[in-house]
């Protein structure tokens, strides 16, 4: 963690909470933000940094599914929705589709690091599916045809 | 009916605080800290308004469980829209964040709350950063902070992002997660709103709910009351999804027929297909079918027979579903999110699940059902908090109404459609 990390931490979230545990679910988003997944090493200084055991910080990461605790993934982590409403609009023909283009499984990151492939849970946007995420954006109403631009415009 | 809480979806600029502005925003807060606590908390009372978030529990009776004389008070926003099926407060929050923060403020003002908290699902970055942007053009004019317009009332507002778990939006649940801990639903009593957030009374409301509010202070308790049915009136945001011709969010009076929202709004089954079931208020909401369909879409009505409002989460399945896979999904969904905290939740819901994938994939036992039926009943009111009962109640909710289903899938060892 660099200093301008610490800086944030201290002056942008820790000020939000009466206690400093508070702090610490906002505090792995950042860390995980710069380098896409968490480490343990990374886990004992945010502890240190809040007064937490690291077993409290790692038993924090594994908890919410967001957290990639000791889990690299690639550059663009896709997440497809099987939920209800994106599966009867199509959700597993986009997630076998884009298996196919990757050549990889779900759960699996293609060789050159660049994407990883994961299912989730309902992404709250029933109304657009079928819905994939990727980092941080959504993209909705989706068919084979956006996908294959999509994927094409990251590789 | 004039639409106040979808009024802005989909319009472009309409998010900032100018935008807002025009249209008479933050008038309602201005009138709001010119009046006594108590009579906004009667005035909430008087309009009848129930939470949006699925329980449907009267809001400002819910307020007026707060001590007046605690030093220490907060209000949360539950914004951690995650019942499948339900995309309303994303709507709000992207198009019309200053609608959520006047709410926000005018009920912390009516409990005396001077921080709350926007607890919002880490996956809707947009939104999260949408909000964060708004929060910060109301410090800005003085709409929050310190001695807001000169009243002497302080408020500060945080953005706090969950980061992937459905139970979070059970309300003590959102509290540990606040908290710093895994969020995992707390013992009540004691209730929230005398030991909640850090052990101080606090109130839990919905996004929708909190957004209801300028428009009842603009224009009046009556108004509201006069919207729907008398026990749960108001406007209600009703997302439909599945086999429709035109998904989406639809600003209704609350009560208005099932049938109306999917053939007159959303356009009707796809292809012109025949229904086959509908989910009215999210996953955890047991299924309707056709001759249902004229049920008035409010709490009371649905509750009826047997189903649940829930979210407003509509999702409607045409006549080539098969309803073992649907019923798969759905308890994939639960045994995924159930916490782990207490045995009947997390292990039950892992028991349905298996049981009702081995149907689904051709690998189903005579005696399943059975064995389902006897499962629901040693998980249903036998967990420590709703996410079990609500996976019961939408498994009970196909079986009672597709069981063949479940029976052809097991003989046949594919699906009946």
């Amino acid at each position: 963690m660099d200093e301008k990390t610490r800086k944030e931490i201290e002056e942008k979230i820790v000020p939000k909470y009466r206690t400093r545990r508070s702090a610490c679910m906002a505090t792995m988003q950042l860390v995980q933000s710069q380098k896409g997944h968490l480490t343990k090493e990374d886990m004992e200084e945010i502890a240190a940094l809040l007064g937490m055991q690291p077993v409290e910080v790692e038993a924090v990461g594994k908890f919410y599914t967001m957290y990639n605790v000791e889990r690299p993934v690639g550059r663009y982590h896709i997440q497809v929705c099987e939920n209800l409403s994106c599966s009867l609009m199509g959700g597993e023909h986009i997630l076998k589709h884009i298996e196919r283009l990757l050549g990889i499984k779900t759960g699996e990151t293609t060789s050159d690091k660049k994407f990883t492939l994961s299912t989730v849970q309902c992404l709250g946007s029933c109304g657009t599916a079928p819905v994939i995420q990727i980092n941080d954006d959504y993209y909705e109403n989706l068919n084979e045809k956006k996908v294959e631009e999509i994927l094409g415009k990251l590789r | 009916m004039e639409k106040v809480l979808l009024k802005n979806f989909g319009k472009e600029g309409a998010h900032t605080i100018d935008s807002y502005l025009s249209g008479g925003g933050y008038e309602a807060l201005k009138k709001v800290l010119g009046m006594e606590p108590e009579d906004i908390i009667q005035m909430v009372k008087d309009s009848g308004l129930r939470g949006r978030g699925g329980a449907g529990f009267p809001t400002g009776l819910k307020w007026s469980f707060i001590p007046k004389d605690a030093p220490e008070k907060y209000l949360c926003c539950n914004a951690d829209e995650g019942e499948p099926g339900t995309f309303k407060d994303r709507g709000i929050m992207e198009y019309d964040p200053h609608l959520l923060i006047e709410g926000i403020a005018i009920a912390s003002y009516a409990i005396g709350a001077q921080k709350a908290y926007i607890y919002i699902r880490g996956e809707f970055v947009f939104a999260a950063r949408r909000l964060q942007e708004a929060i910060m053009e109301a410090y800005e004019k003085g709409f929050l902070g310190e001695n807001i317009l000169g009243t002497g009332f302080s408020l500060d507002v945080y953005v706090h992002r969950g980061f992937g778990a459905y139970i979070c939006g059970e309300e003590t649940a959102l509290l540990e997660s606040i908290e710093g801990y895994r969020g995992q639903p707390r013992k009540k009593p004691p209730f929230p709103a005398l030991s909640g957030l850090y052990g101080k009374p606090t109130v839990i409301n919905n996004v929708e709910t909190l957004s209801c509010l300028p428009a009842i202070v603009n224009k009046g308790a009556e108004w509201f009351a006069s919207i729907g049915p008398e026990k749960s009136p108001g406007p209600k945001i009703f997302g439909v999804s599945g086999h429709v011709k035109k998904p989406g969010l639809y600003e209704l009076p609350m009560g208005t027929p099932l049938r109306e929202i999917i053939y007159e709004h959303a356009g009707g089954i796809r292809d012109n297909r025949k229904l086959k079931a509908v989910i009215p208020g999210g996953v955890s909401a047991p299924l309707l079918t056709e001759e249902e369909l004229d049920t008035p879409m409010d709490f009371d009505s649905l509750a009826k027979i047997g189903s649940m409002l829930g979210s407003g989460g509509v999702i409607v399945m045409d006549e080539t579903t098969c309803m073992v896979k649907a019923a798969y999904i759905i308890m994939r969904f639960f045994s995924h999110e159930s916490c782990g905290k207490c045995t009947p939740c997390r292990e039950g819901t892992t028991w349905l699940k298996k049981i009702v994938q081995r149907i689904e994939y051709g690998k189903g036992r005579q005696g399943d059902v059975e064995l389902l039926e006897s499962l629901c009943g040693n998980i249903f009111g036998r967990t420590f908090c709703p996410l079990g009962d609500g996976a019961v109640m939408a498994l009970r909710g196909v079986l009672k109404k597709f069981k063949e289903e479940f029976q052809y899938h097991i003989e046949h060892k594919r699906c009946m459609v």
